[in-house]
This record gives C-alpha cells, structure tokens and sequence, in this order.
C-alpha cells in the first residue's frame, strides 16, 4: 500500500500539527503521521477522563480543516529515496514526499540508579501519559521527582486523577530554581501558567537540592515499588511510596533525522549538551534536500517555541518563505526562554553518579553497570556485553550513558524500531546486514 | 468527566472493564504489575509511558511483543502478560 503526499509530517504533536496546518493552507497535499493513535503528541496527549487543553483542540481542528490526512499509528521504521517504510496495525506501507517535515519531538531523559527498574518507577512525563490514558493511580501514594517544570504539570495531572502526590522532589537548588522563578517576570503568560501550577499543587511539597538515590521493592508482590531514600541539604531520609515518577528532563528524538542523514549537534554555544538535535537554519531546513525539522528535534524548546517552529517548517516547505521569515523574531524569543530552561534546571553532578556497579543500565539485554567497564564506545560495548542490543535499541540505555559520562550513542540504522519480518520484507532498500553504522 | 463508554477485554484470562480509548497498559495494571520478565528474570513494568522503552511489550490478541502502553484498547481483546505465563 503506498500514498503520496506533497508534504509529510513525522510527528503529530504541536509543531507537527502547526506544520501540517501551514503547508496545507498553502494548498500542499498534506499527510501528518504518528506512531500514536491520536494527534496530540505528548504534551497534549489525549486524556481519557478529562477535556484537552483549548489550544490542542483548536490545533487538531484547524488542522483538519485544512484538509490534512491523519495516518495514526503509523511507526516509521526505514528511509527509502524520498519516502518512508511505515508499520501500522494493518501491515507495512510506503509513504512518498515532495518534503519532509520532522517533528519527532523529544522523550524523558531517564537515569539509572539502584532499583530503577522495579515495577512501579516511571518517568513523570511517563506516568502524567500513563495515567491520561486511564492508568489507575487514584489514591496511590506518588512521589514525583526529577528535574524542570515538567515535574510540575506531572504532578497537577496526576492529583487532578485522584493520585496523593506525596511530594516533588527537584534536583536543582533552591537558589537556581528561584532564580529562574524572577526571570518568568519577563515572560507574563509563562508566569500565569506557573502560577495556575502551583495553585492546583496547593498543599505538595516541593523541595529543592533533593535527589531520590534508591528505591526498594516488596520482598513479595512481585518486588514491586514499596520505599524510596531521597537525599537532600538535610541529609537522607526513606520515603513509602507506590509510585516514583521520575524525570530529568528531556531530549530529542533525531532517530530519523540521523537515518535521513541529517547533520546534528551537541548543544548551544551558551550550554553543553550530551544529546544531539537536528542542525536547521532559519527555514528550518536540515542539511538534507526537502527535509525540514522543526520543535524539541531541534533542541528542547518547549511547547511555545514547537508551535511557531512548525508554522514556519510547514510554510517554507510548502514554499511559502515570506511566510516563513515573518515568524523567525517569535521564533528566536521563544528559543529565548528554552535557553532560560536548560541553564537554571542544569544536571547536579550527583545524578550522574547515582548507580551501582550492579545496576542495569541496559534493560534489554540486563546489563549491569560494572559490565561496561573498560569500554570507550557503544559499538564495542554493544558487541561485547548485547548492551543497546534489544527492543529499544539503546534510546533508554544509549542515552543515560552519553548523559553520565561513559560514551556517545551509536548512530542509527533500520528498522528504526522492532518490525515484523512481513514489513522487513517489503522494504524498497535492504537494510545493512553487516554491523557497519551511519554516524559515530 | 463520567458516562464514558466501557470496553470489556481480557488480561491473562481475567475480564477488565476500561473506558473507550484507554490504553492495553491500563487495563493491565488492574491486574497485575508484572508485565513481562525481563532476560534474567526480573519483573518489569511500564518505564516511559510513550512508546520509547518497551518494557510493557505483551501479547495481544496472539501477537508477541505488541507495546500496551500504545495499543488503545478493543471490545474483545486477549491479552497475555508474562505474570500470567507459565514461570
């Protein structure tokens, strides 16, 4: 089954639904995919209980309106010559472009430290998805925990559904997180949100300089989550919880980009990164031909600078560049504040050094932190030990270990994501069987 | 929000009622916690919630290694987590 668009979009959350709406109201023929099977992305994922933000509505409904095709669980798991192989419930399917809009978006960056692995720890993104998607959490004792504001509209999301949110524990100090809270005065609308937040949170504590170090299981119940030891200025204390919803922070999803080809970078001139996003320029074109990025694939950015991006990628692919450059000032106050963002909710060295020898880090393939001793880089790593080597293909693993320090991902190669062989199978470029990688 | 309509599924043979449009992973999580075993034995459970880590993987409906935590769930269906396996 093939279809043919003038422009795709990969991703269906707030820069790839702007994106769709800009170059479909330039008459392209638009196609916007997702692996998901609604749009919305995460940030405006569909709650099952409660109604969606305005804005996220209105998104959707323009975007419809404008004549875009919605594919939805669509999952891309190979590049071909400008079309991509998708996997869908009903089989395989080639999808042909004109242009290429990726609006992957960005996940939790998740660390390992004792006991991460038991059931009942999630990320806070994690569980505030799980939960809108009808997990049951009313009255089960939460502790959220992690690093940035995301804790916050977690924690609002998971009272709001019944949960006793015993408190959010924030990795950076006091005096950044303050810092940070002085600078919203430059940015009024953020500030109201923030306070809004902080209202529906009345009540939860939020501690500062406090980092969860372990966590411990029923010896019965299948080990699941009982306690956690949280550290902080006072020293370390035990937590009973059902819960740990922990996060720190996000990062780009550039899975595809770098299967395209697409030139990435670690970071800004202003602050390091150990995550690549997508290099664009002011049209938000990438380094290859007819493949624009826009939002988190770009460097976190945040919901406001995702939606502006995506007008602006949707509009000069569909070649309407004045369009595109009149957006370019929103665009550069918007990555403004993202700057804000990563500077005041920097990484404490501490989280780094949170796991054990015994560890997994990899939680495929159970491999332990002790190891990958010795090893300089993933590949060797991976062939050694199977670490990166299993369903995931390294996006949980592979990243916490470029974050604390040991090595850098592997770059990618297809299938982007485990495929059934009937896909494999009909794929248009035999994906390499040697172990030879793009990238690194 | 109330009145939503209820799906019936089954979980490692148990009947579930969820509310149209949830996720196979919450239906699960009325049952049981341990979703798939992992290479060496250890329970698992749902980490990131979006489709990224895998550890929710089940079998839907025959199908091995389906994400819960991404497949809406449907009047009707089967679905086997590893706590419902034979050890």
């Amino acid at each position: 089954m093939t279809a043919r668009f003038d422009v795709l979009v990969v991703g269906a959350g707030p820069a790839g639904l702007a994106a769709a709406q800009a170059a479909a109201s330039h008459g392209a023929r638009v196609g916007l995919l997702d692996a998901q099977p609604r749009p919305g992305g995460q940030v405006w994922r569909h709650d099952v209980r409660k109604q969606a933000p305005r804005a996220a509505v209105a998104a959707m409904q323009q975007t419809a309106a404008a004549g875009v095709e919605f594919l939805a669980q669509h999952q891309v798991v190979a590049a071909e010559p400008h079309g991509l192989l998708v996997e869908t419930p009903q089989g395989a399917r080639h999808v042909h472009y004109g242009a290429l809009i990726l609006a992957s978006g960005a996940r939790e960056l998740l660390l390992p430290f004792p006991g991460w692995t038991l059931p009942g720890i999630t990320g806070a993104g994690g569980l505030q998805a799980l939960v809108k998607q009808g997990w049951p959490i009313a009255g089960k004792r939460v502790a959220v925990a992690g690093t940035g504001p995301l804790l916050l509209a977690a924690a609002a999301t998971l009272r709001a559904h019944g949960a006793q949110v015993l408190g959010i524990f924030e990795q950076a100090p006091a005096a950044a997180v303050n810092a940070f809270a002085r600078q919203l005065l430059h940015w009024p609308a953020r500030a109201v949100q923030a306070i809004s937040l902080r209202a529906r949170l009345a009540g939860v504590p939020y501690r500062f300089g406090s980092i969860v170090r372990s966590a411990h299981g029923s010896e019965h119940d299948n080990h699941k989550l009982c306690a956690i030891e949280i550290e902080d200025t006072r020293g370390r204390h035990r937590l009973e919880c059902d819960h740990l919803a922990v996060g720190y922070g996000l990062l780009p999803n550039v899975e595809l980009a770098q299967l395209l080809g697409c030139a990435l970078a670690y970071g800004t001139p202003e602050y390091a990164s150990a995550h690549p996003h997508v290099i664009v320029d002011g049209l938000l074109r990438t380094s290859v031909a007819d493949v624009y990025a826009a939002g988190e694939a770009c460097g976190i950015g945040g919901l406001a600078a995702a939606r502006v991006e995506g007008l602006i990628a949707g509009h000069a692919a569909a070649g309407a560049t004045d369009a595109a450059i009149a957006l370019q000032p929103r665009r550069a106050k918007e990555r403004r504040f993202a700057a804000l963002l990563a500077k005041h909710f920097a990484l404490d060295s501490r989280v780094h050094d949170l796991a054990a020898p015994q560890t997994m880090i990899c939680r495929c393939e159970d491999v332990s932190l002790s190891a990958l001793d010795g090893f300089i880089d993933a590949r060797a790593a991976k062939l050694a030990t199977r670490c990166g080597m299993g369903a995931c293909q390294g996006r949980i693993c592979g990243s916490a270990l470029a974050e604390i320090g040991r090595f850098t991902r592997s770059g990618a190669r297809p299938p982007l994501f485990p495929i059934r062989l009937s896909t494999l199978a009909q794929a248009e470029v035999a994906p390499p069987l040697s172990d030879e990688y793009r990238g690194h | 929000m109330t009145g939503h309509r209820m799906n019936v599924i089954h979980v490692d043979g148990q009947r579930v009622e969820v509310p149209a449009g949830a996720s196979v992973a919450a239906a699960i999580a009325q049952v049981t916690i341990l979703f798939r075993r992992s290479v060496t034995g250890e329970a698992r459970a749902p980490l990131c919630g979006m489709g990224v880590c895998f550890e929710c993987r089940v079998t839907i409906d025959g199908v091995a290694h389906v994400r819960s935590c991404m497949t809406p769930v449907l009047h009707g269906m089967q679905v086997q987590t590893d706590a419902g396996a034979a050890p």
